[in-house]
């Protein structure tokens, strides 16, 4: 959602310095060979990206190098974002920091720029010029590559964090068709929106048509949770799939519906085992009469 | 065209392509109930999928059409309310329970075959 | 991020650019899919209430950035002759004399803040925001912010 915009020109704004830009990439094209060796030994010197072999630091400074000139080229960095993010997604996995994602950048920069001074170092008044077509550029580069890094760090970091809440309250596929969410603890309405958009995710991805709600280890049923459950109970109904609440007791149903909340198209089963049975038996999987089916409406 | 209406033996199955202009929905509406008259349909399958909102309105046409088409004999069925729809739609304040409702058109044909008595086969 | 969105309600077919982009915008303030299903809804369901009864207006949406959440605010605006009685008009299950019902109170339900203001006969405007909490990274780095601010101020 954030973007960096880095102030000043956009480098070969000038004919003139179109020109240099030209010669300066060029050059470092020319002197590949010989500055992706450099580079390579500067990171192995430093002892970063220690994690992958050496032919595999190779690979990447080979294609982290032509990139890299691509973008000082055209002036764009789209090309240089798509590699970065894909050299993240590599790489983070294998325990990459940032600090280290800079530090080989800026490595690069600077054996880049040293080789310029070796080149023009006769011609001062070239030197300046080239330096500064060169520099914006390069700057504009590092941040390009280091926001690559951090924004694909975070997006992992947030596919785990909802890995992990979906993993305290499994849904679990007991046969087909049949699914069954235990809920256990305190349902507030944060967890209960996650946990109706979790059962949602699973009525589609495994075809349910009955799902098993367990509120038997829910430690408070108020008001509130229970408008959740009929909302939850509704949903699921919109997507084809019955719902059974288990672990509701009789007297906790009548306080609830006392307290005004319409438990009346909710399907509530005294504990999981008899909800277990319910769920088969709307299944089909014990012989139905004709008129047991036109009774229940499928999905309803 | 944004809805696509075909016969498939006894049933009518009306595929919505993208989003509809309320007219448009009346419009559906009107369609689908005058074919049911014309042909005896005994189910009629909407499919939504391609929606991602259903508000009030389009909510309360596909309940009509459903009360309206059962009043000429059929049964309808919407099929492929995406779960964020669902979550939406159960903050309406209407009565949704004359909508029967399946994940998909297979799900949903069967859904039929079970009310009418009948097999999609039938042609 | 604009600063506001707006777009024009003339008839039917303006509610679908109205969703899309009030999609847009709360996918892009970092709201799940359901929540920017709900505030598409939502506005669906206001600017409707405007070609039902009004015929123009105009809906606005603005981000809202605090320092512990994000929102997203969309108001409506119509220059009719206003709702009589809004408390009527938020009741359950009311509909009107053609029968399509206001959809406000549906409305009102799947946003976080609602509030109706009218001016019979100058007509009503309706804001409604929906809220999320940040998240722990985006916490993190509102607080670093925040610091550097505070480091700049007491230089």
């Amino acid at each position: 959602m954030d973007e960096h915009r880095t102030a000043g020109p956009a480098p070969a704004e000038v004919a003139g310095d179109d020109r240099i830009l030209h010669e300066l990439v060029t050059h470092l094209r020319n002197e590949r060979p010989a500055l992706r060796q450099e580079w390579a030994r500067r990171i192995t010197d430093a002892s970063l990206l220690s994690v992958m072999t050496q032919s595999e630091v190779f690979s990447e400074v080979t294609a982290a190098y032509d990139n890299y000139v691509s973008a000082l080229e055209t002036g764009s960095v789209e090309t240089l974002q798509t590699y970065a993010r894909d050299l993240s997604e590599r790489i983070i996995p294998r325990g990459v920091d940032t600090d280290e994602v800079l530090g080989i950048v800026l490595l690069l920069r600077d054996v880049l720029a040293r080789s310029l001074f070796v080149r023009y170092q006769d011609d001062r008044e070239m030197l300046d010029r080239v330096l500064d077509a060169y520099e914006p550029a390069a700057n504009r580069i590092a941040v390009t590559v280091g926001v690559s890094f951090v924004q694909e760090r975070e997006r992992v970091i947030r596919e785990q964090q909802v890995a992990i809440q979906e993993l305290s309250t499994p849904v679990l596929q007991v046969r087909e068709r049949l699914l069954i969410l235990p809920i256990i603890g305190m349902l507030d309405s944060d967890r209960a929106r996650q946990l109706t958009e979790q059962l949602l995710g699973a009525i589609q991805s495994h075809r349910a048509r009955v799902v098993v709600i367990d509120i038997t280890g829910v430690a408070t049923i108020d008001v509130t949770v229970a408008n959740h459950l009929v909302q939850t109970v509704e949903a699921s109904r919109l997507m084809g799939a019955s719902a059974i609440i288990t672990g509701l007791s009789s007297r906790i149903a009548q306080t609830l519906v006392d307290l005004g909340v319409d438990l009346s198209m909710m399907r509530t089963v005294g504990d999981l085992q008899g909800g277990l049975e319910e769920a088969e038996r709307l299944l089909g999987h014990r012989p139905a009469e004709a008129e047991d089916v036109a009774r229940e409406p499928v999905g309803g | 065209m944004r809805v696509a209406v075909l016969r498939q033996g006894d049933y009518l199955i009306a595929s919505i392509q993208s989003d509809l202009t309320d007219s448009e929905v009346v419009a559906l509406r009107e369609l689908l109930l005058e074919r049911v008259g014309r042909f005896r349909c005994r189910g009629v399958i909407v499919d939504v999928a391609a929606l991602d909102v259903i508000d009030s309105f389009v909510a309360r046409a596909l309940a009509s059409i459903a009360t309206t088409a059962r009043l000429r004999g059929a049964d309808t069925v919407v099929v492929g309310i995406r779960p964020d729809v669902a979550i939406a739609m159960v903050h309406f304040d209407i009565d949704l329970h004359p909508l029967r409702a399946a994940l998909d058109l297979d799900e949903g044909l069967a859904a039929l075959d079970t009310l009418t008595g009948g097999s999609r086969d039938a042609r | 991020m604009p600063d506001e969105v707006r777009v024009s309600i003339a008839s039917d077919a303006d509610l679908v650019p109205a969703r899309a982009e009030a999609r847009a915008l709360a996918t892009e303030l970092g709201f799940t899919r359901t929540d920017a299903t709900l505030i598409a809804t939502a506005v669906s369901e206001i600017a409707r209430n405007i070609v039902v009864h009004v015929g123009v207006g105009e809906i606005r949406m603005s981000p809202m950035l605090e320092d512990q959440r994000r929102g997203l605010r969309v108001v409506a605006v119509d220059e009719g002759p206003g709702i009589r009685d809004i408390e009527q008009a938020l009741e359950h299950g009311v509909t009107s004399h053609r029968g399509l019902g206001l959809g406000l109170s549906g409305a009102r339900r799947l946003m976080d803040d609602f509030e109706i203001r009218t001016l019979t006969p100058g007509g009503t405007t309706i804001a409604m925001t929906k809220w999320r909490v940040l998240d722990e990274l985006e916490r993190l780095r509102e607080d670093r912010r925040r610091d550097v601010r505070t480091d700049d101020g007491r230089r």
